[in-house]
């Protein structure tokens, strides 16, 4: 992690409806972070911390109530699909196309000349183990092997940056792990700068470089822990004192935020006429 | 693996109900009318009404009566079709044109329109066009529908997924809206289809000059049940084509 900041994040906000409305949500509060290139960061808070909201304003998606984002030193107000792909947490593969023109399609879009294309979807697709899947629909998939199509498009994009939305929130647990044992053997490849949400302790452990931990609803950045530990991470890195530690703490400050996060929400629900 | 060959059993004896229950009802009618002593001016016997059937297709004597409906189903469909899918497009773009017009066009569509038919000889005569314009009007509204219903609620990760990867507003709409939409809009088009064709049989019994509906009715009226229950016949075995080939295109559409 040297020097080169890929995203810079200052004083970001965003609020949904307008003040006073019923809808009206303030999702984010003054958010600033330097995200370096190649690192991978994980946002892990409570629900409606607004980590989700702050990876679509980077993302271009959502344009922020306040504050700014630049990547790669320019100005984010729409999507970028040359600097930054998205890993979505399920369902947006296209369903009527097989997995290969799924990872082709993203290439049309993004404007990738047809000679590249075939190429670059078959390294795609043999970096995540479908190679031999190609021609399958995403039904016809696992959940975990879905989630490997939608990352073999992203990655098949060539972006700087990938986005990654809970990618793996609605995995079981073991699919979870193999999945994020080879999403770092695959980082430490590739030169990618990743943001990373999640709601699993153990996986931000396991991936981050640095966890950016959020407090509750309007969410901001409490702290923020490195994990010193080389890619690819090896599997029982997951059994070792360090990770344990760094779990532990990751819980710790969590767990308050979490708390106050449940408080609030049953006093909305008893504050609400009975139905 | 449940086997293939299973489910190919499974299908082709519950064809072999389907087909058993069809002959009882002809051997029902056939006893009915030689053995039960119902009089052929209700129910002619089956054999004379095979005759007269092949009398009908050997001489041609159908054809200007089929053109006339043929060609009324044609400029009707193609005006419930356009108008349909390109009304149902529009009103799809706005949550607040779908929530204004889907509420209207269904209560609408549940209405018996053949019931405005006086009006719309009155409007159109008692020639083809009529038939056209109600054909026309009673196809729209499904057709209109379910464009709605297919572009209009089209999954948003799949639209935000392509805008994210740098879809511009053609390739959106080529690849994912079409796609998505078009299962749904196939079916409204083949139900609009269905319903223009029954009804403007339906409305030529009523009120009209010529085609098919016009002749059965005109046979009944002159007390020619046989070849009545011949054009019957004929009719149902047109309906049942048309339908095997719209259905036929509507999978093939769909399946991409």
């Amino acid at each position: 992690m040297t020097g080169e900041i890929a995203i810079r994040i200052r004083g970001v906000s965003h609020q949904f409806g307008e003040e006073g409305e019923a809808r009206h949500v303030r999702a984010l509060r003054d958010t600033s972070l330097d995200i370096a290139r190649g690192e991978l960061i994980c946002l892990i808070g409570p629900s409606g911390c607004g980590k989700s909201t702050l990876l679509n304003v980077i993302g271009g998606l959502i344009a922020p109530t306040t504050g700014a984002v630049d990547v790669f030193g320019r100005r984010v107000a729409a999507p970028m699909p040359r600097d930054i792909a998205f890993v979505f947490q399920e369902n947006a593969l296209f369903p009527w196309n097989t997995v290969f023109e799924n990872v082709n399609l993203g290439m049309i879009f993004q404007g990738v000349p047809r000679a590249e294309r075939e190429a670059r979807a078959q390294r795609a697709l043999e970096a995540v183990g479908l190679k031999d899947f190609a021609q399958h629909y995403p039904a016809q998939l696992s959940g975990g092997m879905r989630q490997r199509a939608a990352l073999a498009r992203a990655l098949s994009l060539e972006t700087g940056i990938l986005l990654m939305d809970e990618p793996f929130g609605a995995l079981d647990e073991q699919t979870r792990m193999i999945l994020g044992e080879d999403l770092s053997v695959l980082l430490a490849r590739a030169d990618k700068t990743i943001v990373f949400v999640t709601h699993s302790l153990g996986e931000a452990t396991f991936l981050a470089d640095r966890v950016a931990v959020f407090s509750a609803r309007p969410g901001t950045i409490k702290k923020i822990i490195a994990v010193d530990e080389p890619h690819p991470r090896r599997p029982d890195f997951v059994t070792s004192a360090k990770f344990t530690a760094i779990r532990n703490e990751l819980y710790a400050l969590l767990h308050d935020e979490i708390r106050k996060t449940v408080v609030e929400s049953s006093v909305n629900a008893a504050g609400r006429p009975a139905p | 693996m449940r086997s293939r060959s299973d489910e190919r059993e499974g299908r082709l004896a519950s064809r072999a109900v389907q087909a058993a229950f069809l002959i009882a009802l002809i051997v029902l009618w056939y006893l009915a009318a030689t053995r039960w002593g119902v009089s052929p001016l209700l129910l002619p016997n089956p054999t004379t009404v095979l005759r007269d059937f092949w009398q009908i297709l050997r001489t041609g004597e159908f054809l200007g009566d089929l053109r006339v409906t043929l060609t009324e189903l044609a400029a009707a469909f193609a005006i419930a079709a356009s108008c349909g899918v390109v009304a149902g497009y529009l009103i799809s773009r706005s949550q607040y044109r779908i929530r204004v017009f889907e509420p209207l066009f269904a209560g609408i569509y549940s209405v018996p329109i053949i019931l405005f038919l006086p009006l719309y000889v009155l409007f159109f005569g008692l020639g083809p066009a009529s038939k056209i314009a109600l054909g026309a009007t009673i196809g729209f509204f499904p057709i209109a529908l379910n464009t709605i219903a297919g572009f209009g609620y089209v999954d948003k990760t799949l639209v935000i997924a392509a805008r994210s990867m740098g879809a511009s507003d053609v390739q959106l709409f080529r690849y994912v809206l079409l796609p998505a939409a078009l299962p749904v809009m196939l079916t409204g088009v083949r139900m609009g289809f269905t319903v223009a064709l029954l009804s403007i049989i339906g409305s030529e019994t009523i009120a009209s000059l010529a085609g098919l509906g016009h002749r059965i009715v005109y046979l009944a009226e002159g007390m020619e049940m046989a070849p009545m229950f011949a054009y019957i016949v004929f009719v149902v075995a047109i309906a049942g084509l048309l339908n095997m080939l719209v259905s036929t295109l509507e999978a093939r559409g769909s399946r991409r």
